[in-house]
């Protein structure tokens, strides 16, 4: 967070070589604000760990067995098609309480908007040729 | 509402890959199209909310439990042809890093979330905003009850989608019972679970975050709305007083 610092003159403030908040002094008011909004959405994700249910229709194998006796057969094939690398927005390991599932469900947040937020920008990027 | 995979029988979800590509080829021609390079930054922060928004797990009584989706709002800021394409990317994210939302049942969760939410969203918005002006309550409230059907109107398309199955896909034992090779469960069950939860619950947070976001931008940089010029254009000069039905 120390671009969240005000920047001073001859203050330290490069992130990873980057005048970060030079960047973020260019910016509009609205786009600054909305920024901010998202940083702190993003403080706050751990609230979502509240909720402990399983969507529904979200359930595991396990779970479809307790609920209705078996486990159909093609949703036994195609479960598991794929291993995600931060699987149910947690690190790898058992983690049962909402404590330790804090520290996978903030990288999971910052990984997620850093992501999704490049991307997007490549996307536009990309496509949008009108600078009008 | 993100679908994972072995709900969907090949059947569904190859139909919604294929009623995904043309939508996603004219999403990226509209957007190329119609916004203009200094929105690139919005593009890249509608997608990064949107991933986020769906982080804040609601519970609902009965142990089940949801999320808003926040693309009704990058619909009525952006257009909802760009909507497609930044719920799309954050949809893939959750799907490929997080495991949330299958890799088959990807392109049916990109038309539940990434495509009738904002469709939904932006047409009741425009229909009860009328000529208002950009940031009346009038607008406000068609914003906020954008994002609240569009939300659960998308909840009972995946609803559809996934209680569909038991009639297409199964197979016969000896004793000729059929048994269901996907979900389970048939309409009786995913329509009113999907509509009630949503409706009853997650559409509310839907609602409160699509009024307040749109609410800050139509006040601070109606600029930043896609069809600002229209809006105030086609706006009725004064509010006659007593004439618009708030």
């Amino acid at each position: 967070m120390q671009n969240r610092r005000p920047a001073r003159e001859g203050h330290q403030r490069e992130v990873m070589g980057m005048d970060v908040m030079g960047v973020f002094n260019k910016m509009d008011k609205t786009f600054r604000t909305l920024l901010i909004c998202l940083v702190v959405l993003m403080l706050l994700v751990p609230i979502g760990l509240i909720a402990t249910g399983t969507a529904f229709g979200e359930w595991g194998p396990d779970e479809l067995q307790q609920a209705v006796g078996y486990v159909p057969a093609g949703l036994q094939q195609m479960t598991g098609l794929w291993s995600a690398p931060l699987n149910g927005y947690d690190l790898p390991g058992d983690h049962e309480t909402i404590p330790t599932q804090t520290p996978g469900y903030y990288v999971s947040a910052i990984v997620g908007v850093v992501v999704a937020g490049l991307i997007a920008y490549g996307v536009g990027k990309v496509i949008i040729k009108r600078n009008d | 509402m993100h679908i994972p995979d072995g709900y969907l029988g090949p059947t569904t979800f190859i139909t919604m890959y294929l009623i995904m590509i043309p939508i996603w080829l004219y999403a990226g021609y509209w957007v190329q199209k119609n916004l203009r390079s200094r929105q690139v930054p919005y593009l890249a922060l509608a997608a990064a909310f949107s991933f986020v928004i769906m982080m804040f797990n609601v519970p609902v009584p009965g142990g089940s439990s949801g999320h808003a989706v926040g693309s009704a709002l990058v619909a009525i800021i952006l257009g909802p042809w760009a909507a497609v394409v930044t719920t799309s990317v954050a949809l893939l994210i959750q799907c490929l890093v997080f495991g949330d939302g299958g890799i088959t049942a990807f392109g049916a969760n990109c038309f539940n979330m990434g495509t009738v939410i904002p469709f939904v969203g932006y047409f009741l918005y425009k229909l009860i905003a009328g000529k208002s002006a950009i940031a009346s309550t009038r607008r406000i409230i068609a914003a906020a009850l954008g994002g609240y059907f569009g939300l659960g109107i998308a909840a009972g398309v995946a609803g559809f989608e996934m209680g569909i199955q038991p009639i297409l896909e199964y197979t016969t034992t000896a004793a000729g019972v059929q048994v269901p090779l996907y979900m389970p469960y048939g309409l009786n069950v995913t329509m009113p679970a999907m509509l009630i939860d949503h409706f009853g619950f997650f559409c509310w947070v839907e609602l409160i975050v699509t009024g307040l976001a749109f609410a800050y931008i139509a006040k601070n940089s109606p600029d930043v709305i896609f069809n600002s010029k229209e809006i105030e254009k086609n706006a009725k000069p004064e509010a006659s007083p007593g004439g618009a039905p708030a």
